[in-house]
């Protein structure tokens, strides 16, 4: 984000909307850069103006990974695009291991889109990565023509530091492993489907959208020899996911219903939808593959830490060549846990 | 959850299930269709086939509304959406269903077809209103159940005095489709499908009570138990199924009395009478041509009537010659007995219907059951 000393900025926040001046990169670019967005990331890599910024990094394997965000709606209960595209990166980076650094911020705006909108959206993603202690440290704002994008489509980049010796990946599931989960799934997911326009239902349900990182710090510190991978169960859900490990692993995973955990609400929604919550999406949870003697330990350290409260195993890495997910239903039988066939839903994250 | 789980209580299951394997006479076989792919699909998703006995075994039925859609209607659907100021409304598991030339809803509406997927009649009916522009059609399809939300919708529109809604009818009939089974020479003749019994439909029984399956009951010597889409439904109308063909008894049953009277529910019916009358014959994939199985929308109400108000013209459309669907959904095969299961159709790539929808007997199958057929196929070759 660049920075230039300039007169007062001229910004109707109220009832302005974005227009193809404000990425023209002249005044009312830096005017919408200098109230928006300085203000929102503050920090002293921003501060110095530069178009790119430098840091030093510790020991260890640097970690990388970006993600695009083009959610609708865009607010929903229990966060927005903002605090979702750094929630979502921030976890990405952190499901190595390491402890991420820094982020960067791309926005893509729809001429038009009102200035207050896109003034919470940052607002919300400034207080996201400052809660979570992983500064915004550059950036960039692009506007486009009215019809070339929907609102904001925002893309964050981050990077971090994998402490030496830890090597989690998605291949390294064995037979016997434990599966783990952080806590209730399909939240995310109905939050936002709640508030579309043409599902009205309502339900007291809010986005599980949160950084998990402080979560992985305590896992990896407690377990991290006995951690195999970590993955969050965002677009597909669980059902993906577990179908992702399996083939990456070539494995076969069984899970059983009843120890997967679901809040009531979520469960009845998805009744009313006639979804599986198995396939909605998470913003605020994870999974963990680990050997069989740790996972006890590793669920009782995971429900210390507030994001880990409902913890569980919910099944094992099971030896199939075929690498289905398969779960024991609740009421006896068995079935296959598969792939969502082409979109079940409009776009959630 | 209230009133649902009760309905998915595991160890009532289990006893239920035990009461089955210890009543159906190991000496024969036992062959049920479940009409409904509501059915199919609880079957499937809570893994009821591995509760039962051997000799118990679920054939399933054409129950499946996308399913029975025949290609030349989808193809007409496809035709009307690229007419001027056509917005087509529909619901979404419409979209995917592979129609004649490779096209789909799906296909059409990437092209630039006005295609707008809906969850109800009244979203089609607000569409009309807010965008007087456009004419919008509704394309209205399913059973008894999905009927009478679209009279209510005609109904409402011409209250309404809309003058730019309409439908596009293929509502069919459920008893219509169980006889054309009942009579069809593979149960009747030949005996390629046994058939001791049907488990009714839940949802549609809401609707048309349980007394249109009492002819049927008796006059092909068949026991019917309308059943509930929970699990513990299905498996409760199973064993009531089992203790009918032990008896020797063709009765109709009703096991969904929580939601199901004889003769229905008299208020969906009368408004599904006022807007509707019957088609002399409508083609169901699968079956082929049924006479009296389907509703048009009756003169008094043709304004509305899609099909006149555009001058639709069907046209029949074979389906693919490798798909088994038409035999699928008559029981005569099973999913897997299709070459192309697995191979060229999956729900990713479907080649026929009953791999499209969810309640389709194959996206079922291959969706939640088809870890069995391997597993199946690795015991013969242990055994072997």
């Amino acid at each position: 984000m660049n920075n230039m000393k300039t007169r007062k900025a001229k910004l109707d926040i109220k009832s302005g909307r974005v227009n193809l001046t404000h990425g023209a990169g002249g005044r009312a670019m830096n005017d919408l850069i200098e109230v928006i967005f300085k203000n929102a990331f503050d920090n002293d890599f921003l501060a110095q103006g530069n178009d790119q910024s430098a840091f030093d990094v510790g020991e260890g394997r640097m970690v990388m990974s970006t993600d695009g965000y083009v959610i609708t709606p865009m607010f929903f209960p229990g966060g927005d695009i903002g605090s979702l595209a750094v929630h979502g990166t921030v976890n990405d980076v952190a499901l190595s291991g390491a402890k991420p650094l820094y982020l960067s911020a791309g926005f893509i705006i729809e001429e038009g889109f009102p200035l207050a909108d896109l003034k919470r959206i940052v607002d919300s993603m400034g207080a996201a990565s400052r809660a979570a202690g992983v500064p915004i440290i550059t950036g960039d704002t692009k506007v486009v023509n009215k019809g070339m994008a929907d609102g904001v489509f925002i893309t964050t980049a981050g990077v971090g530091v994998v402490p030496k010796g830890l090597e989690l990946s998605g291949d390294k599931a064995r037979v016997g492993d434990k599966i783990i989960v952080s806590g209730t799934l399909g939240d995310h997911g109905v939050a936002v489907m709640s508030k579309r326009e043409n599902l009205s239902f309502e339900v007291e349900i809010e986005s599980d959208s949160a950084a998990l990182h402080t979560l992985i710090a305590d896992m990896v510190a407690g377990h991290g020899a006995a951690l195999r991978c970590m993955r969050d169960p965002t677009r597909g859900g669980l059902a993906a996911t577990l179908n992702e490990l399996a083939e990456q692993s070539n494995v076969g995973m069984c899970i059983r219903e009843a120890d997967v955990p679901l809040k009531p609400q979520v469960v009845a929604a998805c009744e009313l939808l006639g979804l599986d919550p198995l396939n909605v999406a998470n913003e605020g949870k994870l999974i963990a593959i680990i050997a069989p003697e740790a996972a006890d330990d590793l669920v009782a350290l995971m429900r210390a830490h507030p994001l880990g409260q409902d913890a569980a195993v919910i099944g094992e890495v099971v030896a199939d060549e075929r690498n289905f997910v398969r779960m024991k239903t609740a009421f006896g039988g068995e079935r296959m846990v598969d792939w969502l066939s082409g979109e079940q839903l409009p776009r959630i994250c | 959850m209230k009133y649902v789980d009760e309905f998915r209580d595991g160890k009532l299951g289990a006893k239920i299930a035990a009461s089955i394997r210890a009543e159906a006479d190991p000496k024969r076989h036992y062959s049920f269709m479940e009409f409904c792919g509501g059915h199919t699909h609880a079957i499937s998703r809570y893994g009821i086939a591995d509760m039962l006995p051997d000799n118990v075994h679920m054939i399933h039925g054409p129950g499946c509304p996308v399913c029975v859609l025949p290609v030349g209607r989808i193809d007409q659907a496809i035709e009307l959406a690229s007419r001027e100021n056509v917005t087509l409304c529909t619901y979404g598991d419409l979209m995917r269903v592979p129609a004649s030339k490779r096209r789909s809803l799906l296909q059409a509406k990437a092209d630039g077809s006005d295609i707008r997927m809906v969850y109800s009649t009244l979203d089609a009916l607000k569409i009309a209103e807010q965008e007087p522009e456009r004419r919008v059609v509704f394309f209205a399809i399913g059973f008894e159940t999905t009927t009478p939300p679209t009279a209510l919708a005609i109904k409402v529109a011409a209250k309404k005095k809309l003058k730019n809604f309409s439908v596009f009818c293929n509502h069919v009939l459920t008893p219509a489709a169980i006889q054309n089974i009942l009579e069809s020479p593979d149960v009747r003749e030949l005996g390629t499908v046994q058939l001791d019994g049907f488990v009714g439909p839940a949802h549609v029984s809401t609707v048309i009570g349980t007394q249109p399956y009492e002819y049927f009951a008796e006059e092909f010597h068949s026991p019917v138990v309308v059943a509930g889409f929970e699990p513990l439904d299905m498996i409760q109308a199973i064993l009531m199924l089992v203790r009918q063909v032990n008896a020797g008894t063709n009765l109709v049953e009703n096991e969904f009395s929580r939601a199901v009277k004889r003769h229905g529910n008299e208020h969906a019916k009368r408004d599904v009478a006022d807007v509707f009358e019957l088609r002399k014959t409508f083609e169901w994939r699968g079956l082929g041509e049924v006479p009296y199985s389907a509703l048009r929308i009756k003169d008094s109400y043709s304004e509305f009537d899609a099909e006149r108000l555009f001058s639709m013209t069907y046209v029949p459309t074979p389906d693919n010659p490798a798909c088994d669907c038409g035999a699928i959904l008559r029981g005569v095969k099973k999913p897997t007995d299709c070459k192309l299961f697995g191979t060229a159709c999956t729900p990713d790539t479907p080649m026929g219907s009953c791999m499209v929808s969810s309640e389709g007997s194959c996206a079922a199958h291959w969706t939640y059951g088809r870890f069995r057929d391997e597993d199946k196929a690795d015991n013969n070759k242990a055994r072997a």
